[in-house]
């Protein structure tokens, strides 16, 4: 028997979840499915002249990532509530907040990542410019994993309860704001010919900030829901 | 020690409330003449907990649950080591097999092959026999039965009266 | 002069305390809404940008001005009942948030009623508008996660969790709104108070003075109403006089 360091528990805490997603593929999908869907409702919505849907990518594709990852939220924790694998969790002699941070980042793998990769696609769909689509992949990159971290807190929070996935959307959503507003704003400010490094490093900073702090509250939500 | 009690009586509180998860209202739990409170995590790391719930994941096979298990727990197990315990617990041939296509009583199995693959002086189980056949009760006893002779801790609910053989045990009713 | 705070930090004993004082903040709130509505309305002189539709700041200023200040007490009754486990706490803060999301509503719905006129539409994305609105939310959130968890100790700590993640987030979200703002500069005009006249410092101040022990005065009684239902069971709520009629 070899005693596992942090990171290696972080690692196989990672691994784990992308095995589980790996052997039920559907979940995945369905999460990028619905952003693709509901970004390209937008032009049905709004109507197809270009310089209007060039104006409004950058929000639109925020706001669907925005969606789609609440849709994946209650999924954080739900299954290992359910067979009891989250009580373990808890029992482990490592911290719960190395567990709950290795659960954000595979969450993050398989929602916000693959987001970040499709948007520039859909961006083509709005036109948007090959410096703007930059803009867009760096900023879903850097805000997304907010997004999962922020999430894993409402997650916690409303585990096991009648509802919860709505109410998760409800808690976060307020939350996520200045994620969205500096998300768009990177890739409207390379619209306007200006840098869009001030926002990327604002959304840089909101990631190592929410980093350093959401994986202890999220595990001590967990020990609240647990209780 | 076995907690007998009837449905509702509060076995299942107990037990969560040693693990830590509850805090107690009144009164507090000890370990090693420390408040649990005060334990950091080797008060986990000492103990085995199995509740009602198998904490095993269907899509993965019986061999894949007792290593994630254990990595959760803080340390890796060899192959060996899992496909030993689980040949011990009747699931010779199984062990790759993803655990959905198994049985309830089954699936119990693996969870108890936890207790084996660790080294964990304490034992809480809640209601370790649900689902068992007679085979795998009669093993169960054996297992404490050796746990208890190494020097080790079990407490556990059970409806059924379960004879450890070569050890005294307590009894605790709750009313 | 020693006086034992902890006596009242138990709820059967809060429960007396408290009844006893909410008459002491509900009319004085009472007279001076009346004084002050009356200063704001006859009183004030009438602005000479804004002409008489300026007088709904006088309910406006302070509602946003409550609101905001109760999600920050909300947050830190919470935050006490989550470290030091006091059951009072937990309750106060649960007994804040309806006032505060009500401060809020207020605060927005006369806000555009002032913007009709004054912006010339109802709702106007202006940076302080904006954030009350995500403030509301925040209420909303709190409220909501409050009442779908069955159990009251979990409730308790589960929402106080929430209001502390979200008194965090509010300079954020607020630093993040405004330079939204600014970004999208578009036709708000601001409300550059000349000095303003003492009329309507006297108004603005007696109608905040109101609110606030409105506020105080109806979270009392609602704390009332929180500790009859948690504690319906034991021995001294049914040795209560309203409680044999």
């Amino acid at each position: 028997m070899r005693k596992l360091s942090l990171l290696g528990l972080l690692g196989l805490v990672i691994r784990r979840d992308l095995l589980l997603a790996m052997r039920r593929r559907a979940d995945v999908l369905t999460t990028l499915i619905f952003f693709v869907m509901v970004v390209s409702l937008f032009p049905l919505g709004v109507g197809p002249e270009m310089d209007m849907l060039r104006k409004m990518a950058s929000g639109v594709v925020w706001v669907a990532a925005l969606l789609a990852s609440m849709l994946s939220l209650p999924r954080m924790f739900s299954a290992d509530y359910a067979d009891g694998t989250l009580e373990q969790m808890m029992l482990a002699p490592q911290s719960l907040s190395v567990l709950v941070l290795g659960k954000i980042v595979a969450h993050w793998m398989l929602s916000g990542l693959p987001l970040a990769l499709i948007a520039p696609v859909l961006g083509l769909q709005f036109d948007m410019s090959v410096p703007a689509l930059w803009a867009l992949v760096l900023a879903l990159l850097l805000g997304t994993p907010v997004l999962s971290m922020i999430g894993a807190i409402g997650a916690a929070l409303t585990l096991g309860l009648r509802g919860g996935g709505v109410l998760v959307s409800l808690l976060v959503l307020p939350l996520c704001i200045p994620v969205l507003i500096f998300g768009a704003g990177a890739v409207e400010a390379v619209n306007s010919g200006m840098s869009a490094v001030s926002n990327l490093s604002l959304l840089g900073a909101f990631m190592l900030f929410a980093l350093v702090f959401t994986p202890f509250v999220a595990a001590q939500a967990l020990r609240i829901s647990m209780e | 020690m076995q907690v007998q009690g009837a449905n509702g009586s509060g076995k299942t509180t107990l037990l969560r409330t040693l693990c830590g998860f509850v805090r107690p209202v009144q009164g507090s739990v000890h370990w090693c003449g420390q408040d649990i409170g005060e334990w950091d995590d080797d008060f986990h790391a000492g103990m085995c907990y199995l509740g009602h719930l198998n904490a095993i994941k269907d899509e993965l096979s019986a061999l894949e649950n007792l290593q994630m298990s254990a990595g959760l727990a803080g340390y890796t197990l060899s192959e060996r080591q899992v496909v030993a315990a689980l040949r011990r617990m009747g699931l010779q041939r199984r062990e790759h097999l993803p655990v959905r296509v198994l049985s309830q009583g089954q699936r119990r199995r693996v969870a108890l092959a936890r207790l084996l693959v660790g080294d964990a002086p304490l034992w809480i189980l809640d209601e370790p026999l649900t689902a068992l056949d007679v085979g795998a009760v009669g093993l169960m006893q054996e297992l404490i039965g050796e746990h208890l002779s190494k020097g080790g801790m079990a407490i556990f609910t059970t409806h059924q009266p379960l004879q450890v053989a070569g050890v005294e045990t307590r009894q605790l009713t709750l009313s | 002069m020693a006086i034992n705070w902890f006596k009242y930090s138990a709820p059967s004993t809060f429960y007396g305390l408290a009844g006893k004082l909410i008459p002491f903040f509900a009319w004085p709130a009472a007279i001076l809404f009346v004084i002050g509505l009356y200063i704001g309305f006859f009183v004030a002189p009438t602005d000479a940008v804004q002409s008489e539709a300026y007088r709904i700041i006088f309910l406006h200023v302070p509602a946003s001005i409550l609101s905001m200040f109760i999600y920050l007490i909300m947050a830190g009754y919470a935050a006490l009942g989550l470290i030091f486990n006091t059951r009072l706490s937990s309750m106060m803060a649960q007994a804040l948030a309806p006032t505060g999301a009500l401060f809020a509503f207020v605060s927005l719905w006369s806000g555009a009623l002032w913007g009709k006129p004054m912006w010339g539409a109802w709702w106007v994305w202006d940076a302080r508008l904006t954030s009350e609105l995500i403030l509301l939310f925040l209420y909303l959130g709190y409220i909501a996660l409050q009442a779908s968890i069955e159990d009251p100790r979990r409730a308790d700590r589960a929402s106080a969790l929430l209001a502390i993640v979200g008194s965090v987030n509010v300079p954020i979200i607020y630093f993040s709104v405004k330079w939204w703002n600014t970004l999208h500069q578009g036709s708000t005009i601001k409300f550059t108070g000349t000095s303003m006249h003492i009329a309507m410092q006297q108004a603005m101040f007696a109608v905040l003075a109101a609110c606030w022990l409105y506020a105080i005065a109806v979270t009392l009684a609602r704390v009332r109403s929180i500790i009859l239902e948690r504690e319906r069971n034991t021995q001294w709520v049914s040795e209560l006089r309203e409680m044999k009629q």
